[in-house]
């Protein structure tokens, strides 16, 4: 029902994002989504790939400050509408969400997001019936 | 007394080179003679097999071991005192850094003889009874408070003690009490210039002031004269410690052009301080401070810590007391930010009660506008969250902390574990990037 995200600590400073990027290229390992957003003193750039935990020992071996998360990932239909309807669903269950992403795969839409509500956001998606990913679903998004 | 006369004690002012140096002799062999009534002298002197009548010149002094900053906390609260305690009636604290703070006791004629002091500078840039003399320290146990207000008292102004901070009440004050002298660190004066701009007063139009005492905080000469165009007024250095009772112990006359130390009340030497032997005249060193006319709490050779050396030559104003030119600076790593004396130490034992950081800072200390700013940059220890607000209660709460510690605000910066710079393997800890003097 979760997958595992990667957050990593950066400087906001000319080439701290390629050193992560760079440190992925070498590992082999593909990024399938990334956000960054725009802060004035360092960033947190959340990464969804195809192998978190090999992915987090190769940052961890760097040096580098990161963090391994359990986000949500609920699959939608590529049609107008369906975004809003999957956060009602949560909504209605008393889930508040910290922060969200998405992107397109495969023809479908995937919303990543993280809340401090876990157990009633399973219980949202067990109740609507909402389709979501798993860690093993990773490597074939790619 | 003349209110005409450019001395407030013609007595001691006016002494040539011989008399001074004879008074001091005198002074000085009384002090020796007085620190016996203190344990820690008296053991040091035994240690050293010194008696008080060894002391026949004024070069006997260097026969007498240094005192320093550690040797006052080792004995906190009251073991430097010379005297009873019933016969002190105030003592000033500085901030603990690293375990005890350091305490300076007054028995009632220090505090007058220290009022005197610092009343004898107010008079000598000009300042008269008819001044209304308003003072923007902090009052309590920061010695610039109490300090001035009882020199200006004595001088007898009007004095007016409005104390740190609330600045548009402080420009109140200064427009409606007509105040013509004002004591003030040199920021919170240009402090002081942008608001009353804003505000739309003019200080050369709407404000009598025509003097400024400036010091606790290193500035340039170009700031002073910054500050003295803005305000419209005369700006005199002021040098003092809480070791040495606070301000009142150097003063610019109205040269401007090094402060006069009161060499009736202390003895100064310049020192190198890793050979701790004299420098040659004029050269920069450590300043070491005798008292000669401390009751409480004597202090021979005392340690200053600050950097500076002795002008050369005789000031035209005519006093022959010895002129001190600005600090250059400390032999310790001590930071001086807006008057508030702050130890890296200090920083240090506030980060290391977070768990989230590494102990690996760097202090950076700017010259922003007419501010000085301090921002600490700490590492990560690791990322514990995904979640920028996570980082940014981490970041108040270190400050705030911090606060509490050294009692200005700094700017907080999380940065990457291993990133902050190092030197030969030793972690650089202070950068002073402000305006050099």
């Amino acid at each position: 029902m979760t997958i595992n995200q990667l957050s990593i600590f950066i400087e906001n400073r000319q080439g701290t994002l390629l050193q992560v990027l760079d440190l992925f290229k070498r590992a082999g390992i593909q990024i399938i989504a990334t956000n960054l957003a725009d802060t004035v003193e360092y960033g947190i750039l959340r990464i969804i790939c195809t192998e978190p935990q090999k992915a987090f020992e190769a940052l961890k071996k760097e040096g580098l400050a990161v963090n391994m998360t359990e986000v949500f990932a609920v699959e939608i239909d590529n049609e107008a509408g369906r975004g809003a309807d999957a956060i009602a669903s949560f909504v209605n269950q008393g889930v508040s969400i910290a922060y969200l992403y998405s992107f397109i795969v495969d023809g479908k839409g995937i919303l990543i997001f993280r809340t401090d509500n876990p157990a009633w956001a399973a219980e949202a998606i067990s109740k609507n019936q909402l389709s979501t990913l798993s860690e093993k679903d990773l490597p074939s998004l790619v | 007394m003349d209110i005409n006369s450019p001395y407030f004690h013609p007595e001691f002012e006016t002494l040539s080179r011989p008399e001074i140096e004879a008074l001091q002799l005198d002074r000085l062999q009384k002090t020796v003679h007085h620190c016996m009534s203190n344990p820690f002298y008296r053991e040091r002197f035994k240690q050293c097999g010194l008696h008080p009548e060894d002391i026949r010149t004024l070069d006997d002094l260097r026969r007498i071991p240094f005192t320093t900053k550690q040797d006052l906390r080792a004995t906190y609260p009251f073991g430097m005192s010379a005297v009873p305690l019933e016969k002190c009636v105030r003592l000033h604290s500085s901030s603990g850094t690293t375990g005890n703070p350091t305490v300076i006791l007054h028995t009632q004629a220090d505090l007058d003889a220290w009022a005197e002091a610092l009343a004898r500078c107010l008079w000598m840039v000009g300042l008269r009874p008819g001044d209304v003399f308003q003072n923007s320290s902090g009052y309590g146990m920061f010695t610039g408070g109490l300090g001035f207000q009882y020199a200006a008292e004595r001088l007898g102004m009007l004095t007016v003690p409005a104390a740190a901070g609330n600045t548009k009440r402080q420009i109140k004050f200064i427009t409606d009490f007509g105040t013509t002298a004002l004591h003030a660190i040199p920021s919170y004066a240009a402090r002081l210039y942008e608001v009353m701009k804003a505000e739309g007063i003019d200080p050369r139009r709407d404000t009598k002031l025509r003097v400024l005492a400036i010091g606790a905080e290193p500035h340039s000469e170009e700031q002073r004269q910054r500050i003295e165009e803005m305000l419209g007024v005369k700006a005199y250095n002021s040098f003092g410690m809480s070791e040495m009772c606070g301000p009142g112990v150097a003063f610019e006359c109205k040269e401007q052009n090094g402060m006069h130390i009161w060499e009736d009340y202390y003895i100064v030497e310049i020192v190198d301080p890793e050979t701790l032997e004299p420098v040659p005249e004029g050269e920069i060193g450590e300043l070491v401070l005798t008292t000669l006319r401390r009751e409480a709490m004597p202090l021979l050779r005392y340690r200053t810590r600050d950097l500076t050396r002795i002008l050369p030559g005789k000031c035209p104003c005519g006093r022959e007391h010895k002129r001190l030119d600005r600090m250059k600076g400390r032999s310790d790593d001590m930071i001086i930010l807006k008057g508030v004396n702050i130890f890296p130490i200090q920083i240090e034992q506030i980060l290391l009660q977070f768990p989230q950081l590494r102990t690996d800072y760097l202090i950076t200390l700017e010259s922003a506008a007419e501010n000085d700013t301090m921002l600490v940059e700490v590492e990560l220890q690791e990322l514990f969250t995904d979640d920028y607000g996570h980082l940014e209660k981490l970041t108040k709460e270190i400050q705030q902390r911090l606060r509490d510690e050294i009692l200005v605000t700094p700017r907080v910066r999380l940065v990457p574990p291993g990133s902050l710079p190092r030197q030969e393997g030793k972690a650089v800890r202070v950068k002073d990037l402000r305006k050099k003097f």
